[in-house]
């Protein structure tokens, strides 16, 4: 037995299970011969049990599919890496550096990529959902499907937004410079509407969920297997990215 | 590829317990646990091969929170546990009445975040005191302290009178 005195840390090691074996039943009887401190100790060994059987059904629930590593990590392994990104922009730059003013336009947002679609999406709802008249061109869903899935040369599915507090409004196919993109509109009981804005991805084509805001909006646009969606709301509407995963959940299930 | 996964994945319903019970709110501890993980894989080839995986989940989850934290704080909407009063607690645990956990996520929200961190990630997670030091960024006599404190607090709040009846309901069948 060491001469060591008992210390703070000590009984704090002896509730978590921390101590070497020797230490721990130094602190086991010199807790037989100090009753105050022994009930303080067993009063905080309970607290740790306590604690631990409160929490542990949280992680009993089963994890929900925003949650799904193997999907991330797909979409990671999809993209071009870091570096090559890197080289890119290099790239641009010395272009930038030679070619002068004549390209500075085109360089501003990263052709047909994620950024493109969030402010495609951005520009329909400030158009469109602002439109008290005809915020859609068509209303319904099967004539809207069949359209949109012919200009877009692939099947699009309409998000069904119904579980989350949105009414399906309807669509309309909408211009960009990357070719057409389907739209679809919703709206809440307090009249708040949303925009979805699709198009097949010339750039980034697998990318992962990333937040926009400005313009007096906010969202969410990633890209799935080719297939960019960019989610567009009011700022003040509350997080959008749970609608957002449940977009992309729907669309995946094609 | 699949060794990341397999690494990682048994992993996340512990960061989820940590991540609710330090922000009380499920769906913005699930937005961090999602950005935890988003973070951890696009950075899987900066980590040091012998490092501690748990340890680097929980420092790049705990890092988050605390940067939400701090944005809400300056929002002016965070509620401090000494302002939160027994209305406030109460609702919340009548629109989530089902979990069990949630008299001990009020208690615990008493404590001030250091404090709550610290004892989730001994008592509840099960890292060592270096580990936890390490993710907290601190020396290990913090953690020491902090955990002297929290636990001390916790108990405070623990030998209260139960603030309402559904406490009483929880307490009985988590403490039979």
């Amino acid at each position: 037995m060491s001469n060591r005195p008992i210390t703070e840390d000590d009984l704090h090691g002896y509730v978590d299970h921390a101590l070497e074996p020797e230490r721990e039943a130094e602190v086991a009887a010199y807790l037989e011969n100090h009753p105050d401190v022994a009930k303080r100790i067993a009063a905080f060994s309970d607290q740790r049990s306590w604690l631990r059987s409160a929490l542990a059904p949280i992680a009993e629930e089963p994890l929900p599919p925003q949650l799904n590593l193997a999907r991330m990590i797909e979409n990671r392994r999809r993209r071009p890496s870091s570096f090559r990104w890197a080289i890119a922009a290099m790239l641009l730059l010395s272009i930038g550096g030679l070619g002068g003013w004549v390209i500075r336009g085109a360089t501003s947002i990263p052709a047909g990529g994620l950024a493109a679609l969030a402010q495609e999406a951005s520009a329909s709802y400030n158009v469109y959902a602002s439109d008290r008249t005809r915020p859609v061109e068509l209303r319904d869903n099967t004539e809207l499907a069949d359209w949109v899935s012919s200009r877009l040369r692939r099947p699009v599915k309409l998000p069904d937004l119904t579980r989350s507090g949105y009414r399906f409004m309807g669509g309309r196919v909408v211009p960009t410079a990357h070719g057409p993109a389907a739209m679809f509109m919703y709206d809440d009981d307090r009249g708040d509407r949303l925009v979805v804005l699709t198009r097949p991805m010339t750039s980034d084509q697998n990318a992962p969920m990333a937040p926009l805001s400005g313009d007096g909006v906010a969202g969410f646009s990633w890209a799935d297997d080719g297939v960019g969606y960019s989610l567009v709301g009011p700022p003040a509407a509350g997080s959008l990215r749970p609608l957002a995963n449940e977009v992309r959940k729907q669309v995946q299930t094609i | 590829m699949s060794d990341m996964l397999r690494q990682i994945e048994p992993l996340i319903p512990a960061l989820r317990r940590y991540a609710r019970a330090l922000v009380r709110n499920h769906a913005a501890a699930d937005d961090l646990v999602q950005d935890c993980l988003e973070r951890a894989v696009s950075r899987w080839d900066q980590r040091r091969e012998d490092g501690n995986l748990r340890s680097w989940l929980f420092a790049i989850l705990h890092n988050l929170a605390v940067t939400q934290f701090r944005r809400t704080a300056t929002r002016g909407q965070h509620v401090t546990i000494d302002e939160a009063n027994e209305h406030e607690i109460g609702q919340n645990a009548v629109q989530e009445q089902t979990m069990i956990y949630q008299e001990a996520l009020g208690k615990l929200a008493r404590l001030p975040d250091e404090q709550r961190a610290v004892l989730l990630l001994i008592a509840v997670e099960d890292l060592t005191y270096a580990e936890a030091a390490k993710v907290l960024n601190i020396p290990v006599g913090t953690v020491m302290s902090r955990l002297s404190r929290a636990r001390e607090r916790l108990q405070q709040e623990i030998e209260k009178p139960a603030d309402n009846p559904i406490g009483n309901v929880v307490r009985l069948r988590s403490n039979p």
